[in-house]
């Protein structure tokens, strides 16, 4: 991952001035340095480009530059490697990409084995159709017309609640009812998603820096109390407000989180544990904070705090009010970006992943391992925070209750491990958990399965894709690099 | 706390000289005593500290003055921590902080309880102490067992939701809390199944996994709670409990015989375990096996021993000791299987596995220390005229003390080399 870039013939600088020094000396030759420099991060940008690609770039940089030619910066060099076989036609060549154990086709399958686990649970725990089965061998239609009625009855509602639904949509089609209905699924969704992805990349960040940061949820909580102190401590102008409340909601994370970081640097004491115990004392603290006089809402007695002002809302995503959808999930998404440079093209990314990736060379190299790991658990719980103050800013009641985050940072975690730790991943994967969520709310209330369903078919999920070589076995899948995880945390305690 | 932290505490003891470790605590319990002292300041006139106290069949009362006490104790902390900044006292760092601790936390109570009217029951604390410690112990055991042998077991707290959960479940169901028991083991015997062959055969990252399986455990049992449990709760949740067992003689020993000797089941079970885990990994075989693979796979195979074999046989094992552990949440006191009803429990056992250095007397120890804090502090809150401190803080305390002890002795601990290195012939 942090080869030098082979450089031209003729060039003798050493690899590590490539990057700053290009800009000065674009002369003859210096076109080669300025486009070394994506070799250098290409392996993380896209983790599954094979080694063989990577060779053949710079082969081709090398040819290039032997012939004088300066391959075009934006220009991708791509040498075919000699074809081994005849080419296949594409449907052939498609047929063989679902059979290879690559990063997708292994978490579709693994969604596919933890849906086939879900069903059986279904089944297993109706007391209905368990009657059924005792008498299987007499009517075996009974059993399985009903065993099929309710998983399929469950991931129909599923569906329906997270992507569309199948009766609003003929109704609006019909022209007998509105066409807001129709995305409220989607809205719901994308609610959902939102403070997902943010402590989907917490977690992401702090593994990419060699930390498992399972305290997300306790940042989250600190997040929405700092978040909701400065929604309605403050007063502020429209625009202004929400950038304060979402500030302050970071701050709080951020500082909440530097402390299982801070530890880890000073004492030693591994994060898992820290974190975890962080939570439980957020979980108690949000009580407490909650029954304060000056937060504690001043109509009701029940434990809730006072509103933000509406001056900090955040705008809604469609023009339709009654759908729930608001901007969180475009500052996630932009979170996710600005994550994605942070990690492959600062400094400070360059060095939390080099800490992540071996902390005894980081350490050789000069780079201060207990401020990276500071940091990093400082920005997670930064981006934790954001979480838990976009949760709380889209709740009905804009304000504090015990269970403002829900489960979000857990969740978070099975959100970057199915993400794969990278930004782009922990996107996709935020929005198919956030659609599993409000799906999961709809199979509660029409099919009757409880909304824990969700959480188990994550968890399935993010270990069979935590094992593809079990997956690959399953489905006898052809080899392929870059199907697993690659998350080998900090080894031991 | 591998190469890193020790590398780091070198650094940092060459960088500052006079801020070593032991000096450091010796301020905060500096610190500490004189916080004791204010509350001392804080006592009513002429208040008193009431202890009651268990003395040969029955209870007798210890009247302290509340103000002397508390500033006599607090004396003790202030010492502690002035002989640990000394250089006198650089090598009485485990004294010092247990003498400044234990005064302060005595101080504190003496502080909480100088009212009229209310007392603390000694024995009975300690009688719930032991019974709070109950499952840290059992889960500590299995960490033991697994990480001794080189496999990192984060899972422990989902191996004491299923426990709990099928000891509930079975434990109704066959009207018999042995079976329940039984079937709690098994439980978390498979949650162990899970962890070993995807972390031995799969080699899947072993922290990673651990909490992924505890997000199953947590999510199968709500599920079929909701599902199973809440539709008829008399006929699937309504778990019995397992005998308690006076020990004749014994029982009538003065202050701890009742919080020994007159106890669950489970006690006597865990106790017998703590003796018998340790004997067998320090004087057996067995033992010698465990521990080669978890420092050194490699030289363990090359004389013959199986390492993977060893872990599997280990994790399984010590998923039945937590399974225990689990079962004991519902049919030790015949309570109702609840979500997420372990609270992060299974946590705290893994933090006091470390602070236990991986031994099992060592994990016996850290366990009382937690449960004594978690008894203090559902005394603290629950007692007569209120606590002075919201019970909020209250609740927070024994992960809070988790937090502290895990930072404070770490680097004075090592796992076993081998901890979380999944083996790979080659």
């Amino acid at each position: 991952m942090t080869k030098p870039p082979v450089e031209p013939p003729g060039e003798g600088e050493s690899p590590e001035t490539t990057g700053d020094g290009a800009p000065d000396r674009r002369g003859e030759g210096g076109e080669h340095a300025a486009h070394a420099e994506p070799a250098v991060s290409s392996p993380d940008a896209e983790p599954e480009t094979e080694r063989g690609e990577v060779t053949a770039e710079r082969e081709a940089l090398l040819e290039a530059a032997a012939a004088g030619v300066a391959p075009q910066p934006d220009q991708t060099v791509k040498v075919e490697a000699p074809p081994l076989e005849k080419p296949h036609s594409w449907p052939v060549r498609f047929l063989r990409y679902l059979v290879t154990a690559n990063a997708v086709m292994v978490t579709v399958y693994s969604l596919i084995l933890a849906m086939i686990i879900g069903g059986i649970l279904i089944i297993v725990s109706d007391e209905e159709i368990r009657g059924m089965y005792t008498y299987f061998f007499s009517r075996p239609g009974d059993a399985l017309s009903a065993s099929w009625t309710a998983v399929a009855d469950a991931y129909s509602a599923l569906f329906q609640g997270a992507i569309i639904n199948f009766e609003q949509l003929s109704l609006a089609l019909n022209g007998e009812s509105e066409w807001g209905p129709v995305l409220r699924p989607i809205s719901n969704t994308l609610t959902n998603a939102a403070p997902l992805i943010f402590t989907g990349l917490a977690v992401a960040l702090a593994f990419r820096a060699g930390l498992f940061n399972i305290g997300a949820q306790g940042q989250a909580i600190a997040g929405a109390v700092g978040a909701a102190v400065v929604g309605f401590g403050l007063d502020l102008p429209l625009g202004i407000h929400l950038v304060v409340t979402l500030a302050g909601g970071a701050l709080a994370g951020g500082l909440w989180g530097a402390i299982p970081g801070i530890l880890k640097a000073r004492t030693g004491a591994h994060e898992v544990i820290t974190s975890i115990m962080l939570n439980y004392v957020a979980a108690y603290g949000l009580l407490w904070v909650i029954s304060t006089e000056f937060v504690h809402s001043e109509e009701r007695t029940d434990a809730i705090s006072k509103s933000v002002d509406n001056t900090s809302w955040l705008p809604n995503l469609f023009l339709d009010a009654n759908l729930r959808a608001n901007w969180g999930v475009l500052f996630a998404v932009a979170a996710a970006g600005v994550v994605g440079w942070l990690l492959t093209r600062s400094t400070l990314g360059f060095r939390m992943r080099t800490v992540g990736a071996n902390p005894d060379a980081a350490r050789t190299a000069g780079m201060g391992v207990p401020n990276t790991y500071a940091t990093a658990m400082g920005l997670a719980g930064a981006l934790a925070g954001l979480g838990g103050a976009v949760i709380m800013l889209s709740s009905t009641s804009h304000a504090l209750t015990p269970a403002v985050v829900g489960n979000v940072g857990f969740d978070g975690i099975t959100v970057a491990l199915l993400g794969r730790a990278k930004p782009v991943g922990v996107v996709l994967s935020g929005l198919l958990f956030g659609a599993m969520q409000a799906g999961g709310v709809q199979m509660q209330t029409v099919a009757d399965i409880p909304v824990d369903m969700v959480t188990v078919l994550q968890a399935l999920i993010v270990i069979f894709i935590a094992a593809p070589a079990l997956v690959k076995a399953i489905f006898r899948l052809r080899t392929s690099r870059g199907a697993g995880m690659d998350l080998t945390m900090a080894k031991g305690w | 706390m591998t190469t890193l932290a020790t590398a780091e505490v070198a650094e940092s003891k060459a960088v500052h000289g006079f801020w070593t470790r032991s000096s450091k605590a010796g301020i905060a319990y500096v610190v500490l005593g004189l916080v004791a002292a204010w509350l001392g300041t804080r006592v009513d006139d002429g208040a008193d500290a009431v202890f009651k106290i268990f003395w040969t069949g029955s209870d007798i009362e210890v009247k302290l003055p509340a103000a002397a006490t508390v500033f006599v104790l607090a004396a003790l902390c202030v010492l502690a921590g002035a002989t640990l900044i000394s250089p006198a006292g650089r090598n009485l760092f485990g004294w010092g902080t247990g003498v400044a601790l234990v005064g302060f936390t005595l101080a504190f109570v003496c502080f909480s309880i100088a009212k009229p009217g209310v007392f603390l029951p000694v024995t009975a604390t300690m009688q719930g102490a032991l019974f709070l410690a109950l499952p840290l112990i059992l889960g500590a055991l299995c960490g033991v067992l697994c990480e001794r042998s080189g496999v990192i077991n984060v899972a422990i707290e989902g191996q004491f939701l299923v426990g709990a959960f099928t000891g509930a479940l079975i434990g109704t169901l066959t009207a018999s809390a042995w079976a329940g028991l039984i079937a709690g083991a098994l439980a978390g015997c498979l949650i162990g199944l899970f962890l070993a062959v995807l972390a031995i055969r799969y080699l899947v990252d072993q922290v990673v996994l651990g909490v992924v399986l505890n997000l199953l455990a947590l999510g199968l049992t709500g599920f079929l709670y909701e599902r199973i449990m809440q539709q008829a709760a008399e006929k699937y949740n309504a778990p019995p409990k397992l005998g308690e067992w006076t020990i004749p003689l014994l029982s009538k020993i003065p202050v701890i015989g009742p919080a020994l000797f007159d106890q669950n089941i489970f006690t006597y079970f865990a106790i017998a375990l703590v003796v018998i885990v340790y004997v067998a990994l320090f004087h057996t075989p067995f033992g010698l096996r465990t521990r080669a693979v978890g420092e050194h796979p490699a030289a363990a195979d090359s004389v013959g021993v199986r390492v993977n074999w060893v872990r599997f046989r280990n994790v399984l094992m010590g998923g039945l000791i937590a399974g225990v552990g689990g079962a004991f949440f519902t049919i030790g006191s015949a309570i109702a299987f609840n979500k997420n009803m372990t609270v992060g429990k299974g946590f705290i056992a893994l933090a006091v596995l470390i602070v236990g250095r991986w031994n099992p007397i060592g994990a016996l120890l850290g366990a009382l220390l937690f449960g004594f804090t978690d008894q203090l502090q559902i005394f603290l809150s629950s007692m007569p005229g209120g606590s002075p401190i919201p019970s909020q803080f209250l609740s927070m305390l024994p992960y809070i003390v988790t937090i502290f002890a895990v930072a404070g002795l770490v680097g004075k601990v090592r796992a076993p080399a081998a901890d979380g290195v999944p083996y790979v012939k080659s």
